[in-house]
């Protein structure tokens, strides 16, 4: 029984753990943008208001870029659309578990970085735990550890040294495990092996600053090609599972 | 640039990130039942942006030169060996990530 405890701290104790491996990756990257925002000649302000405002890390960094350049906000509304158009995937993904989500729904739309999407997309939720108040500790912390280590990164920044070299890593793990833990839910693992498959060859013509929106179209286009077919399979491991 | 043309370039930043964001749930309300062509993308294409954010992440590795993305390899078969033996989040994260920043400071 958890009698002693109140809801929120049941969501915040069960949501906590999911998040430990973005403390580290969200301080280390907000730290290093920190420090890129004051090395360039900002106040610790513009790192603390943008991690805050923006929350989403590569838009950040090109933005400091745009602030350099001369004035031109179609160029920067172009070019955050084009960063940022994964997350239109996101949203289709999560329109059904963000459904009745109530007063946090609109927090939970606004902090849908990565990392928040994937931990609430595929985290299994414990059932005495509330779901909408889960996915809104998971969504805070980590939108706290990404503006704490923005912030941080600005105020210190060049009098840092990092010996830390290769902690970036920390986020490939992380996305590489919740790869695995989708891959163990899925129905079929043609859409897992799609993504990856059709995002390495967009990577090889494209290149690292220009396969996203290639990669995108080309999943989208296969998976609506293979409609049918994949609905079949699906339906066919439901009826086998639920011995239909 | 002035403050305020600063203020603008962010803002813009701001907008268009809000807009993909928030884009899905204004077209298809959670009151409406969502197109059947919709929904099915809702179902499968989760895994593949996991795929995609996996590579994502691997993007700057480069395999033609020197250590041809060795550390990231080796790393990533260490992060998928831990979890498919352990299958505990945290370790398989943290078992990788040491693993790599062991390869990248000391031998490559």
């Amino acid at each position: 029984m958890h009698c002693g405890k109140s809801k929120y701290r049941r969501a915040l104790e069960a949501a906590f753990p999911h998040t430990v491996p973005i403390l580290a990756g969200f301080l280390f990257l907000g730290m290093t943008y920190g420090i890129y925002m004051n090395v360039s000649g900002f106040s610790f302000l513009y790192p603390m208001l943008m991690s805050l405002t923006i929350f989403a890390g590569s838009a950040e960094f090109v933005t400091v870029s745009l602030l350099l350049a001369p004035f031109d906000p179609i160029k920067a509304f172009a070019m955050t659309l084009m960063i940022n158009a994964r997350h239109l995937f996101y949203g289709i993904s999560m329109l059904d578990k963000y459904k009745n989500t109530g007063k946090v729904k609109p927090y939970l739309i606004f902090g849908m970085c990565d990392e928040s999407f994937s931990i609430n997309f595929t985290a299994d939720i414990p059932p005495d735990v509330d779901k909408s108040l889960f996915m809104f500790f998971v969504t805070l912390l980590n939108q706290f550890y990404w503006v704490m280590g923005a912030t941080l990164g600005g105020i210190f920044g060049s009098f840092i040294s990092f010996s830390t070299e290769g902690i970036d890593f920390v986020m490939t793990a992380m996305f590489t495990v919740i790869f695995l833990e989708q891959w163990r839910k899925e129905k079929t693992h043609i859409p897992s092996l799609l993504g990856l498959g059709l995002s390495i060859l967009c990577l090889i013509f494209f290149g690292a600053d220009g396969f996203i929106i290639p990669a995108m179209g080309a999943i989208l286009l296969i998976l609506t090609l293979l409609k049918h077919p994949l609905e079949r399979r699906i339906d066919q491991k439901r009826e086998k599972e639920t011995g239909v | 640039m002035t403050t305020t043309q600063q203020i603008i370039t962010i803002g813009m930043v701001v907008l268009a990130t809000l807009l993909t964001r928030f884009l899905p749930f204004i077209v298809f309300p959670a009151g409406k039942e969502a197109p059947k062509y919709i929904k099915y993308l809702g179902k499968t294409l989760a895994g593949a942006v996991f795929g995609l954010l996996v590579i994502y992440c691997l993007k700057n590795t480069s395999p033609l030169t020197f250590p041809h993305g060795l550390p990231e390899l080796i790393s990533v078969a260490v992060v998928v060996t831990l979890h498919l033996w352990k299958r505990q989040m945290l370790l398989s994260i943290a078992g990788g990530t040491v693993c790599y920043m062991l390869l990248v400071q000391f031998m490559f």
